[in-house]
């Protein structure tokens, strides 16, 4: 088993003839995940492979019967992207684009509470359960299968770290990107719940940075709900505070939100806090031994 | 993105929330001007992008012009948290009976907009939050149906139980709600709100930032930011796609990605190093891009060694090896750099990379040692 993602889903593409929706979707369908259909509004008659083009997420859903969207669509148009997968029935909405106006966000998230849909970002990597499908721009050639969950902040570091994890011999059950802005749809929470109800993940890694309050959350809910142990990393000990670390939710805007306060709550939770990457398998193996 | 106390008042003023009558000023002489326009007294403030600058002497009171002078010179030569101060607020003197604190905030776990009110203000809001947090007061705004008339009148009647000045400061929350979404701000504050001895709601200092991802549909806001001539190496990153942080180290960074960045500079730290900067040059391996992420890194005579430190993933090590060849060749580069190249076609990227003066690690640690060892020797290649 894996979270999110099963071998029975069925996944669409939004913004599937544009440079990058198009590379990525046929990344994603070598990988064997099931990708149906793909939208482009007035391209509908096309084909990307053999993958089936439409106008709408609508007429995808009806001819298709997708449950999931990835979103490449540019981020002025991303927003009304995520509105229409989600008011069509997509019930998980993976959304790529970086750069949507914070406030469509925040007007974004209401919605998909009324629609009982999901959404992993926006600025996410997206995620990939290693043997059922890839869901975004993850590389494919990192991650073995394995009992490892990993959530992360971010693109290149959660490469790094779970590059490490494979070489170190520890597989992964899904690797997530939970999105780099200020406001996102699903949290680490959210995901730390179905790591613990997922039978094939024994260890989560928490990939966190700093700047906002999610991984002190995340500390306290681990503490009272998980069974399984947590690894953590958490980047930006020496960002300097006001300045924002590239991701727009990446910046110390007061003192309980740098790296030194979180790993601090995280080890008072009883988390392991590791100091580099490389240090990822050992301290899993620790863990799980 | 952050703008002056005056061009938040600008804003303020086209949005009918009322300010004091005031003008800016680049240098004494327009100072002066200014204030023989408003007539005497009147109040000289800095404008800088930082806090806590009355503490710093950025904020005085002129009586007449000799005054005036001395305190606008005075002024312009502070350094108010590092920040020089280019311009002065000239503003008409107000005698204040009550001071308030008004903020809008997009909060990130609601998910929401917040008002943020408290009855003491002037004062740093965090600082009441700590201290006496039962004076602050919260209103969060469903995103669906805006600031509704209700939420801004309990604020209002919060602050005056008159009802004429209670529905003023209401509706001084509708404009403030209506800036928010319109400009798409993240934060929006007034402190103080101030009532004065004769009875005016004035809002006396105000600051306002906005969403980077929405500049372009408020092209009135970019406008603001084109006044500032600092941070040039910043701006000239961001027009190249790269985002850049100067830091007070020694040893540049070159990265893909923002956490992977931000784990290069704190792995540096780790080994005894300090970083000269963060600089994630994103999924590109354009040559004209690392150039340019040279070019800056070395802008910084600090720099005594580079670490470059990629994750291929979907980009191709030998592409970015590529890259980083053809920018050294075209540059005359002084200082020794590290290159760590991981992930799809390391191996290859390796082989382009032996033929150079460049030094190869294989993991990130390795990199890092490498650097701080070669930025202590400080040797050239």
């Amino acid at each position: 088993m894996s979270i999110l993602l099963e071998k029975e889903s069925r996944v669409i593409v939004q913004g599937i003839t544009g440079r990058d929706g198009s590379f990525h979707a046929r990344r994603m369908k070598a990988y064997n995940t099931s990708i149906v259909g793909g939208v482009t509004p007035g391209k509908e008659g096309e084909s990307l492979d053999g993958i089936p083009v439409f106008n709408s997420v609508e007429k995808a859903v009806r001819e298709t019967g997708a449950d999931i969207s990835v979103i490449f669509v540019p981020a002025r148009r991303a927003a009304d992207a995520v509105f229409e997968a989600a008011g069509s029935g997509i019930k998980l909405v993976v959304v790529i684009s970086e750069g949507i106006p914070v406030l469509d966000v925040a007007r974004i998230i209401p919605y998909l509470e009324k629609y009982g849909a999901r959404m992993i970002g926006p600025n996410s990597p997206g995620m990939i359960s290693p043997g059922i499908g890839s869901l975004g721009i993850f590389p494919t050639n990192i991650v073995e299968k394995g009992c490892v969950g990993v959530i992360s902040r971010s693109g290149t570091l959660t490469y790094e770290i779970v590059y490490n994890l494979t070489v170190q011999g520890y597989g992964q059950s899904t690797c997530i990107g939970v999105g780099g802005d200020q406001i996102i749809g699903m949290r680490f929470i959210d995901y730390l719940k179905l790591f613990e109800e997922d039978p094939q993940t024994e260890a989560v890694v928490l990939i966190g940075e700093i700047g906002g309050t999610d991984e002190q959350e995340a500390a306290r809910y681990i503490r009272e709900n998980m069974s399984k142990p947590v690894v953590s990393f958490i980047a930006g000990k020496t960002a300097p505070p006001g300045k924002r670390m590239g991701h727009a939710g990446a910046i110390i805007s007061g003192g309980d939100n740098t790296a030194q306060a979180k790993i601090q709550i995280l080890q008072e939770n009883g988390i392991t806090v590791i100091n580099e990457p490389e240090e990822i398998g050992e301290a899993v193996g620790n863990l799980l031994s | 993105m952050n703008i002056y106390e005056f061009q938040a008042k600008s804003i303020f003023s086209s949005f009918n929330i009322p300010v004091l009558s005031g003008e800016v000023a680049g240098n004494t002489e327009q100072a002066l001007k200014i204030a023989e326009r408003l007539g005497y007294p009147v109040v000289v403030k800095a404008q800088v992008h930082a806090g806590g600058r009355g503490k710093a002497g950025g904020v005085k009171l002129a009586r007449g012009s000799d005054e005036l002078e001395r305190y606008a010179e005075d002024i312009l030569k502070l350094k108010i948290k590092g920040l020089s101060v280019n311009y002065l607020l000239i503003e008409q003197a107000a005698e204040i009976d009550r001071e308030f604190y008004l903020g809008i905030v997009l909060d990130r776990n609601s998910r929401k907009a917040v008002i943020i009110a408290s009855r003491e203000g002037g004062v740093e809001i965090e600082e009441v939050a700590k201290n006496i947090p039962h004076l602050i007061y919260k209103q969060y705004i469903d995103m669906e149906y805006g600031l509704l008339d209700f939420q801004a009148q309990l604020i209002g009647f919060e602050f005056f139980a008159e009802k004429e000045k209670a529905l003023l400061v209401a509706r001084i929350l509708k404009s403030m709600y209506s800036i928010f979404v319109k400009k798409d701000a993240t934060l929006l504050e007034i402190n103080p709100l101030v009532i004065t001895r004769d009875g005016r709601i004035i809002a006396l200092d105000g600051k306002i930032n906005f969403d980077d991802n929405s500049i372009y549909r408020n092209p009135d806001i970019e406008e603001f930011s084109l006044i500032d001539k600092k941070e040039d190496v910043e701006r000239s990153a961001k027009e190249h796609g790269l985002s850049f942080i100067p830091l007070e180290g020694n040893i540049g960074c070159m990265v893909n990605g923002a956490g992977l960045a931000m784990a290069t500079m704190d792995i540096i730290k780790k080994y005894g190093g300090e970083p000269a900067n963060f600089l994630d040059i994103g999924g590109s391996s354009n040559p004209q891009k690392v150039i340019k992420a040279f070019e800056i890194i070395l802008s910084d005579s600090n720099v005594k060694a580079i670490f470059i430190n990629i994750f291929g993933g979907i980009t191709r090590c030998d592409d970015v090896a590529n890259g980083i060849i053809s920018a050294y060749n075209q540059m005359s580069i002084k200082v020794p750099i590290v290159v760590r190249l991981t992930g799809t076609n390391a191996e290859l990227a390796k082989k382009i990379l032996s033929d150079s003066p460049l030094i190869s690690a294989s993991c990130m640690s390795e990199g890092a040692r490498k650097a701080v060892e070669l930025s202590r020797k400080g040797v050239s290649l």
